[in-house]
């Protein structure tokens, strides 16, 4: 997926002269954590976010309406292209340890994408938002495996919402966790376990199998 | 004193997908039976429903997806289009006439409403209805039109009424929970198997409701192979709290029982002792925050043999004030074990050793206290703000 289609395109941003009491404020009313700076050609000079905005940080006694936002603001600032992948997004997000990331086309701001959205794409792609039962299948690592087992599942005319693949224990095996659209996957998981699959699927007696 | 009504009539049979799918209206008819066995369930407390009209079911599901199953029931929805209704699937089959059979299981709930609100009874159960599953534009989970969030949509419409809806089903109650997700007029109130794995995967304990109706959805996910002991102490907590916040005009229940050990969709671990407990927990409610007025409808439940008739009549003896004891009766017994490809328990309770005992057991009732804690704290917090 393409950054392009999960971010906010409404983007609120100030100037870099305005007070660190009103930047608050504007946080507050759009219930948001992070402002993007741009100039008079709307191009990012910096980023503030509502932790850089707290008061025990502000040098001396000025009150909050004499400071302006470039004193306290982040000038270098990590951003992304429309185009880019979420996938690297996210190592982004993970190893910069950052909250929020402008996307930037043609030096000019055009959206922003924050750690939340990142989330709730996740979700998506676990297929977890839509009515589905989820069950995980262990298999060894070899080529093939996953078209067996959505093999089974076609059998079933049984819609997947989505497939993860899990790296194993060990090299030896995988484990793919399958969503799918039936509240009753008994017959697929008696099918799957009748070929020799090893399910993992809440047990009667009590253990996780 | 008004006396309780049950709404029954053949045409609520025919909502049936096909022989070998898991909802079979079978168990209706049994437990139907069985009350009348029981000699609990007098004529004149029967009322037939009515069909719910096309503007009824319009309520709350779109135009283009009535249509959709209108036609469908006739077989002449083109292939093409039946999965974007969430038709054509193991789950939702087409069946011929499923247009009608879907509008008298809505029409069911209505009449209990039209009859409680109309100040003809105080308590009405329509074990038809509680197609939770049902959404705006889309079948799922064994529903097609969403009897519940129809009838909620109805009496807040007709009546003005501040609805509180309890949901006991092992599977999140979604259909009705998203119709209201934004409404302070209705509050929403599932328990259930936790979604990791169980359909339909929603009912997370974070999901308390939007804009408005911030606050007045709420779920408490239980762990599998949750027990009685349980199920009952957090259910009873979270039912006081909730209705004690709410003050509904109207209770209305949905007594999915598909949380019994025995039922083959689910993993918790419920017996009839919870079966026991849950009308006479949301009845007691009922007595004390809605002047006793109580809609009870049916749901989920597919050991449709052991379970489901011995657990809704439980329902309908609650409402009636009267206690089920001893064993079921001769008759009933003889009749449905001819037909029945499982031993058909001879009593109203389970014995004690219905299952093996479950290995960790205090563990999962830790983690349910805690969820129950999380389910409730918005309110709980706002108490001790005041
Ligand atoms: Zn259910």
């Amino acid at each position: 997926m393409k950054v392009e289609a999960m971010m906010k395109t409404e983007v609120i941003s100030i100037r870099k002269n305005v007070s660190i009491e009103e930047a608050k404020k504007l946080m507050e009313s759009h219930r948001i954590r992070h402002l993007p700076i741009v100039d008079e050609q709307k191009n990012l000079v910096g980023i503030v976010s509502d932790r850089d905005l707290v008061l025990d940080r502000i040098p001396n006694q000025k009150s909050p309406s004499d400071i302006e936002v470039q004193s306290v603001m982040v000038k270098e600032v990590i951003t992304c292209h429309p185009y880019d992948f979420v996938e690297e997004l996210l190592s982004i997000f993970y190893e910069e340890r950052i909250g929020c990331i402008p996307v930037v086309k043609d030096n000019e701001i055009v959206g922003m994408i924050t750690e939340r959205d990142m989330l709730y794409t996740l979700i998506q792609l676990t297929g977890a938002h839509q009515p589905s039962s989820q069950f995980e299948v262990k298999v060894e690592n070899v080529s093939g495996r996953l078209a067996d087992v959505t093999a089974v599942i076609r059998n079933h005319n049984v819609n997947i919402n989505s497939v993860l693949v899990y790296p194993g224990e060990t090299d030896v095996t995988k484990v793919l966790v399958l969503r799918v659209q039936t509240m009753n996957p008994i017959p697929i998981i008696n099918h799957l376990k009748s070929e020799g699959y090893n399910v993992l699927w809440p047990d009667t007696s009590g253990e996780f199998v | 004193m008004t006396k309780p009504i049950f709404v029954f009539s053949d045409q609520l049979l025919s909502y049936k997908f096909s022989n070998h799918h898991p909802f079979n209206p079978l168990r209706f008819q049994m437990a139907y039976e069985l009350l009348k066995e029981t000699g609990i369930l007098s004529d004149d407390q029967i009322v037939k429903p009515r069909k719910a009209t096309d503007e009824e079911i319009l309520l709350v599901h779109n135009k283009d997806y009535l249509n959709a199953i209108k036609k469908a029931g006739l077989g002449q929805l083109p292939e093409s289009l039946r999965s974007s209704f969430g038709l054509d699937t193991d789950d939702t089959p087409i069946f011929k006439d499923m247009h009608e059979a879907s509008s008298w299981l809505v029409g069911a709930t209505l009449t209990a409403t039209e009859q409680v609100f109309e100040g003809k009874t105080k308590k009405a159960l329509s074990l038809g209805g509680g197609l939770h599953h049902g959404f705006r534009g889309r079948a799922s989970g064994f529903c097609i039109y969403n009897d519940s969030s129809i009838a909620i949509e109805y009496m807040k419409q007709k009546y003005n009424a501040r609805v509180l809806y309890i949901d006991t089903d092992a599977h999140h109650g979604d259909g009705v929970q998203w119709a209201f997700y934004d409404d302070p007029d209705v509050c929403t109130f599932s328990i259930h198997e936790t979604g990791r794995y169980l359909f339909p995967g929603t009912g997370n304990v974070s999901e308390k409701g939007a804009g408005k109706g911030y606050g007045y959805s709420f779920n408490l996910p239980v762990d599998a192979f949750t027990e009685d002991d349980s199920w009952i102490p957090i259910l009873e907590e979270a039912i006081d709290e909730i209705v004690k916040f709410f003050k509904p005009d109207i209770i209305i229940s949905q007594n999915g029982v598909d949380a019994h050990y025995w039922d083959p969709l689910t993993h918790l671990s419920l017996t009839m002792k919870s079966y026991r407990k849950i009308p006479e927990l949301v009845n007691r409610a009922a007595d004390r925050y809605t002047e006793g007025r109580w809609i009870a409808v049916g749901g989920g439940g597919y050991d449709i043999w052991r379970v489901v008739p011995r657990a809704w009549s439980m329902i309908w003896a609650e409402m009636n004030g009267i206690e089920l004891q001893g064993t079921l009766p001769e008759a009933w017994l003889t009749k449905w074990q001819e037909k029945a490809p499982v031993d058909l328990p001879s009593s109203w309770d389970d014995g004690a050793d219905l299952y093996p005992s479950i290995p960790r057991k205090q563990e999962i009732c830790d983690k349910n206290h805690v969820m129950l804690q999380r389910t409730l704290q918005h309110i709980r917090n706002e108490k001790k703000s005041v």
